[in-house]
């Protein structure tokens, strides 16, 4: 069925929805080749319309073991061509089917070239995908143009768990709370890996839960949406503070600026893909890393004893926090990757040595 | 950190000349390594033979030396010019191994010169399989299981490693030959025993069977801080069993998934530190067994390769340049991504597009070699298509080959025999990508493909759709074609041609059609980043796009508002045209812009300087076709003033453009069309010969058997024989008789009206000279005059060549000189042109006119030190060589144009050459004497004539006259001589000379291989018969290849060689390009 994106700002782009219906979202763009299946089920792509750049995509099927979380999140999927067959010996489902399950719109045959052009230049905004038994185009053009943004918006509740749950490690030394804003599942398996035990609590959980006398330290994740809309995570981070180790990623990054007294800001288009070049200010090295973000950490209102530890190559824009005395530091992009390149895998680790220092 | 301060001298290797395995892309890397240098105000000092490259242009480098590849040459270099460091590392297999020779033998010790990219410990491990093998282990990476065994138990033993099926491979034994798969433990034993017995050195090499696995390659950088980032990852279409450079490949990996990605990233990151390059690019490969996703390391290259060439062409990120800033010790992140501008080259290239290589291969030139592919690369060129999907990359990649395939669809139609399909998919040839193409269309299951070809399912399927497109299309007529249908089948990369073909019609009437409809291709660019950053680099590539609502969005040509003009490249490398056609384009684009015009180039070989994108202003990544040259025009006409098409730097490609072009009111620049023709045409050419009263050989056309044995006794026997229609030699013979006659046409060529043989009378015995020159229509003058060494008769590609042309009666070389500027001036040649002249009893017949640059355009260029091909382009753009103040080229010293063949990669192909080009490449000597740059060109052409020792005489009666000169200089040089019975006496009664007398093959033993075999023989010379080739000499001919005793097949040749040999025998000077230089 033919179909247009259109953007909240009237442009319109021309291509097809085969499953036959359409959404809305924040239109954004991630650069990353491979990986579809991740992205699309990464909770922290809730409300987005993600454009995927590289043109050729549902090669390899859909696979049981991919997924970041139990469905896909993403509100919709812009591409330039599916394929209608997977390939591999692994795959369960082809994937224009398992988004058809799951009531996610497609969008095939756009120029996603012209599209990212369109995204980097204006910013990234709402938009919706139309098909033509829709309506027309004014029509269209009048729905877009009334979408909401996505500054302001809280989504951690309709992606976190909704009840604690545990994940057991007998050989663990450590115990971990995990506060869910939309948790991957990578992430937990790499906690888990480096020898912990895991509890994971519910995005509105109290400190006092998280730092119940029989964690050792607190993992703060990742998530989607608006972290200025999040006063009352943001006030319950800020209880953690000094009390138990911390380490938190992407959401929980920014959500620990916050409550050092910080500030996030609303990036142009953000930073979305699998080959993002940061810069580790105390080795001099650069890790290339998996991004998904369209906040950022405002540098200049971090307090004193904040420290930049990593920045972006591109941009400079702040990757990496940490408390000169206390052990919390924080990552803006993804270590565990999935999907993308593990250079920075040892972030799990290195909470795992300050769990160990702390607890010496 | 920045780079470090004890380097102000660098000298870079190249890899000499082009041959299978190792072509242009390093010119491309290593022009690019100078670049890199000279930015940092760095003295460069450069050693290559190859004087077709760009690299050796004397602008590139401030000391360019053309001399052999050696160690003695090295040695001398470093002497002279204490260089601080060498770069070994972006001139292919041969400049590595030149590096550690001159490591191992303490040359690099003695004058303290630096080893910079790869040390040497890294090389070793690198290349050493056993040391390889014990690294990956150590690293937990798995290889691929097997080892040695010298005896029967030691193969059981590795049996337990390797289980079935097993790959036994015998050591050293000709073309693999004894080895085999077992598939049970009976085979196994019988394979194994037989392997013991064949093997010379009694050694197998067993191995577990990867065939039909997933190939992957990973093009790895790292820095002195241990920054490792991949900028590209390569999938093999083609699955394990046939080698890469083989292989349909596509960029970026396109069936992995991203778990499967990462852990081959990975281990490809724990290779390049574990093998511990220190700086720069390295290639991994890698096998992934699809049904268990288990991979294994297959090895790895320490320096940039041929996959690094086209990874940079892949993704925008110049590899061989940021290897060489990394040698010097910059840091990833302080270095540019020089495609956007803004961000830096620590990062990892996305892509937005699927890039296809394709191998070009050259078999109609080996009739007699096997067309199949394995493990020994065969191809001799590649091509390269970008396109928005696989399906429209695949068709442009098809039609870039230049083999007559207008795009996957409809090509080799009726012209493979079906019934036997199943083989040709079992045992992959060239043509298997359109044996694939046929099955499916006769209805073949993708399964069953995928069971005989172990090609991914995918791949299959994606050309499954474009055969079910192609059934779509062929429902219709061309004016019944529903718009969205034809915009479909352009989006999947169907041409206009291929429409045609579907629905009837020709492609200007589907043009016609599409314009009405609105439907032009769009230019992408190619930026490195997915367009996440704006690029500057105007790098493109045409798709379809919908795009969006109200507007053209999406075309990135943005054409300039300058005065520009456009250079059609070579395309693909091949056996006729290779690199020194790039070398003229890229000349002719440095003109162009130093002229003030911008400078356009179109090309689709990935392997060269040309498709830098820094080389011209704008660069289009595209096939050279009618359809995308036109389009091209048509999207630079709408701003700025295209001042026209250049056609005459990239070779017979371009060439073959320009009748349509012009045809169609694009201005052609430089020589007009009109010349063209009279130059191309043989008729035509013919008239203006006669005009001119320039000699020519007794000629005719037929266009039947009959009509072909009248010319032939016409004109005379020995007839020179070829379709009028022919390239590079393309089916050309010499015949004799009417037997030989009746042959060729039975054999060699399909002839009727349309494709009528052009018969010349062959000037057996005569001189061959070759003229380069310029004109402007007004003045002409002389680039160059070379001598063939060998006689005419040898394809002027395959003959070694003296500049001066030394031998020759001025007067002769006067009246050479005078006609060809009168037939420069009578055409109205605008640029360069190429003549081919052969001298007999002091006539001189012109045989062939070429209206454009020719092969030794820059052998010419770098012996005058005159740039031809940017005089030629200053011409077209209108400035007259009065203006340029241009005269005739003068030598600055001896220099000797010495050739290299792929014979030893086709076994089964006898080794002996004539009307038909060969050679893959070229190498130069320079010298002081003939003696000198011969001797030279030998050395650097890879067949050095051994010093002393036995020499084998064999040649035929025509040349007997000339023999007792040849044996006589060969006996004052302290050679002994041995031949069989008739040629011993004939110099024994003749000459008096001593001979020891040796059997024919068939004859008696011990015959001639067998002292070949033994090592009594250190030299052949052997003239064929001519006619049919004796058992005997073709058994020679092969032995000596095998065991690299050099064999001259002419006299002349010979004859040269015995004046070289006191140089042989001396010190050699070397010297600079530069130096050669008169006030």
């Amino acid at each position: 069925m033919r179909a247009h994106l259109i953007l909240k700002d009237g442009a319109m782009f021309r291509g097809r929805a085969p499953l036959g219906f359409g959404g809305a979202g924040e239109a954004v763009f991630t650069t990353a080749m491979t990986g579809y299946q991740e992205i699309l089920t990464d909770p922290s792509f809730a409300g987005q319309l993600v454009t995927m750049t590289f043109p050729e995509q549902g090669i390899y099927g859909i696979h049981s073991d991919l997924s970041e979380s139990s469905k896909p999140w993403a509100t919709g999927m812009l591409c330039r061509r599916v394929s209608g067959t997977p390939d591999h010996t692994l795959s369960e489902s082809d994937l224009g089917g398992w988004l058809k399950r799951h009531r996610i719109p497609l969008m095939t045959d756009l120029d996603t070239r012209a599209l990212t052009h369109y995204i980097r230049d204006t910013g990234s905004q709402s938009a919706i995908i139309w098909t033509e038994s829709d309506g027309s185009l004014e029509e269209g053009k009048t729905k877009a143009a009334g979408l909401p943004d996505m500054t302001g918006q809280a989504l951690c509740s309709a992606v976190s768990c909704k009840d604690r749950y545990e994940i057991a490690n007998d050989d663990a030394k450590f115990r971990v709370s995990v506060l869910d804003g939309g948790i991957k599942k990578s992430i937990l398996r790499l906690l888990h890996a480096a020898g912990l035990h895991l509890e994971v609590f519910p995005w509105d959980a109290p400190a006092s839960e998280l730092l119940a006398p029989r964690f050792h330290g607190v993992f703060l994740s990742n998530g989607p949406g608006d972290p200025a809309a999040l006063p009352g995570m943001q006030r319950e981070v800020a209880k953690l503070i000094g009390e138990r180790p911390i380490f938190g990623i992407c959401l929980g990054h920014q959500l620990l600026a916050h409550a050092f007294g910080g500030s996030t800001y609303k990036m142009k288009f953000g930073h979305r893909g699998a080959n993002q070049p940061v810069l580790d200010l105390q080795t001099g090295r650069v890790e290339i890393t998996a991004q998904n973000h369209g906040f950022a950490v405002d540098d200049s209102s971090l307090p004193p004893p904040i420290e930049v530890t990593h920045r972006h190559l591109s941009d400079n824009t702040v990757e990496g926090l940490r408390h000169k005395t206390l052990p919390i530091f924080s990552l803006q992009h993804h270590p565990e990757a999935s999907p993308g390149p593990h250079d920075a895998r040892d972030a799990f680790g290195r909470f795992g040595r300050m769990l160990e220092a702390y607890h010496a | 950190m920045p780079k470090r301060t004890d380097i102000h001298s660098v000298l870079v290797l190249g890899s000499g000349p082009i041959q299978i395995g190792q072509a242009c892309e390093f010119d491309y890397s290593g022009t690019q390594a100078l670049k890199a240098l000279r930015e940092e105000g760095i003295r460069t000092i450069l050693l290559n033979s190859n004087p077709a490259s760009i690299m050796t242009d004397p602008d590139r480098a401030d000391a360019t030396y053309i001399e052999p590849l050696t160690l003695t040459v090295l040695e001398k270099i470093i002497q002279t010019e204490k260089p601080d460091a060498m770069l070994p590392t972006v001139g292919g297999q041969t400049a590595l191994n030149l590096a550690m020779e001159a490591h191992q033998s303490g040359v690099l010790e003695k004058y303290g010169v630096k080893l910079i990219g790869a040390q040497p410990a890294a090389i070793e491990r690198g290349e050493d399989r056993k040391v390889f093998k014990a690294l990956m282990d150590e690293l937990g990476l798995e290889t691929c299981r097997g080892g040695f065994a010298h005896t029967m138990a030691e193969a059981r033993e590795l049996l337990q490693g390797t289980g079935f099926p097993a790959i036994i491979r015998p050591s050293f034994t000709l073309g693999g030959s004894g080895g085999g798969i077992a598939y049970n433990i009976e085979e196994f034993e019988i394979i194994c025993q037989r392997g013991l017995d064949l093997s010379p050195t009694k050694q197998l090499l067993i191995e577990e069977s990867i065939l039909g696995w997933k190939e992957f390659e990973l093009e790895v950088v790292r820095d002195l801080d241990d920054n490792v980032e991949v900028i590209c990852s390569i999938e093999n279409l083609d699955p394990m069993g046939i080698h890469t450079g083989d292989s349909i490949t596509v960029a970026p990996a396109l069936t992995l998934t991203d778990p499967e990605y990462q852990r081959m990233r990975n281990a490809a990151i724990a290779v390049i530190r574990g093998v511990g390059v220190e700086t720069g690019g390295s290639n991994i490969q890698f096998a992934l067994n699809p049904e268990d996703a288990r991979i294994i390391v297959i090895e790895m290259n320490p320096r940039v390769s041929r996959s690094s060439a086209l990874a940079s062409k892949a993704t925008g990120f110049p590899i061989a340049w940021v290897a060489t800033k990394l040698a010097l010790g910059y840091r990833l992140w302080e270095l540019p991504n020089v495609i956007t501008g803004l961000t830096k080259a620590a990062f990892e290239p996305v892509l937005d597009y699927v890039v296809i290589k394709i191998p070009r291969f050259t078999f109609e030139k080996f009739p007699l070699a096997e067309k199949v592919l394995g493990t020994q690369m065969k191809s001799v060129g590649e091509v390269m298509a970008i396109g928005r999907t696989f399906q429209e990359a695949l068709q442009k990649g098809l039609r870039s080959l230049e083999e007559g395939h207008d795009g996957l669809t409809g090509a080799m139609e009726g012209k493979l025999d079906l019934a036997r399909l199943r083989e040709h998919l079992l045992i992959p040839g060239p043509e298997r990508i359109f044996w694939l193409y046929h099955a499916l269309k006769a209805g073949h299951t993708v399964e069953e493909l995928h069971r005989l070809t172990k090609i991914n399912e995918w791949f299959l399927r994606e050309m499954e759709e474009l055969v079910i497109l192609e059934g779509r299309l062929r429902g219709f007529g061309l004016d019944r074609l529903p718009g969205e249908l034809l915009e479909k089948a352009k989006r999947a990369g169907f041409s206009d041609g291929q429409i045609a073909t579907c629905c009837g019609g020709v492609d200007t009437e589907v043009k016609a059609r599409r314009h009405s409809l609105g439907i032009h291709p769009v230019f992408k660019r190619v930026d490195t980043c997915a367009g996440e950053f704006e690029a500057e680099t105007p790098y493109l590539y045409s798709t379809w796009e919908y795009g969006q609502e109200g507007g053209d969005s999406g075309n990135e040509a943005s054409p300039s508002a300058r005065k520009k003009a456009i250079v059609l490249g070579s395309g693909p490398n091949r056996i006729g045209q290779g690199v020194e056609f790039d070398c003229c384009c890229v000349q002719a684009v440095e003109a162009i812009r130093a002229s003030g015009v911008e400078a356009i180039l179109i090309n689709c070989n990935p392997e060269t300087v040309s498709t830098d994108f820094d080389t011209s202003d704008r660069l289009y990544f595209e096939p050279l076709t009618h359809e995308h040259v036109k389009a091209i025009v048509r999207r630079e006409a709408q701003n700025g003033e295209l001042l026209g098409v250049f056609t005459q730097f990239g070779g017979q490609t371009p060439l073959k453009l320009s009748g349509r072009l012009h045809a169609e009111g694009v201005p052609l620049l430089g020589t007009p069309h009109q010349t063209i023709m009279d130059a191309e045409d043989r008729e035509r050419f013919g008239h203006v010969l006669s005009r001119l009263d320039i000699p020519v050989a007794k000629w005719g056309m037929a266009s039947s058997f009959d009509q072909a044995l009248t010319v032939a006794h016409q004109i005379g026997y020995p007839v020179m024989v070829r379709p009028s229609f022919v390239l590079g030699g393309r089916a050309m013979a010499v015949v004799f008789d009417d037997e030989g006659l009746s042959k060729y046409m039975r054999e060699a060529t399909a002839v009727n009206e349309d494709q009528p043989v052009l018969l010349d009378r062959y000037l057996d015995g005569a001189q061959e000279l070759d003229v380069d020159l310029v004109c402007d229509g007004k003045d002409a003058f002389i680039a160059g005059v070379m001598a063939h060494i060998e006689e005419a008769g040898i394809h002027s590609g395959d003959s070694f060549a003296v500049f001066p042309a030394l031998g020759i009666e001025e007067s002769v070389l006067e009246t050479v000189r005078t006609q060809s500027l009168k037939l420069a001036l009578e055409l109205g040649v605008h640029g360069l042109m190429n003549l081919q002249w052969a001298i007999k009893d002091d006539i001189a017949y012109c045989l062939e006119a070429n209206p454009r640059a020719s092969r030794t355009v820059p052998f010419i260029s770098k012996a005058t030190g005159v740039n031809w091909a940017g005089i030629a382009a200053r011409i077209g753009l209108g400035q007259s060589l009065s203006e340029q103040k241009i005269s005739d080229g003068e030598a600055l010293a001896v220099a000797v144009k010495g050739v290299v063949f792929p014979f030893a990669k086709f076994p089964g192909v006898d080794p002996v050459l004539g009307p038909e080009m060969k050679s893959t490449g070229e190498v130069m000597g320079i010298g002081d004497t003939f003696g000198e740059a011969y001797a030279k060109a030998l050395i650097a052409a890879g067949v050095p004539l051994p010093l002393s020792g036995t020499v084998f005489l064999s040649v035929n009666d025509h040349d007997k006259p000339k023999l007792s000169e040849l044996a006589k200089k060969l006996t004052d040089l302290g050679f002994a001589l041995c031949a069989t019975e008739g040629t011993a006496r004939h110099l024994e009664n003749a000459d008096g000379l001593t001979v020891r007398r040796i059997f024919k093959v068939n004859e008696g033993r011990p015959h001639a291989v067998d002292l070949l075999k033994n090592g009594e023989i250190d030299w052949v010379i052997n003239t064929p018969l001519g006619r049919n080739a004796f058992f005997d000499e073709g058994a020679i001919r092969k032995e000596s290849l095998r065991l690299k005793i050099p064999c001259l097949t002419n006299l002349n040749a010979a004859l040269a060689a015995c004046e070289a040999m006191e140089t042989l025998r001396g010190d050699t000077r070397v010297r600079t390009l530069q130096g050669l230089k008169q006030p």
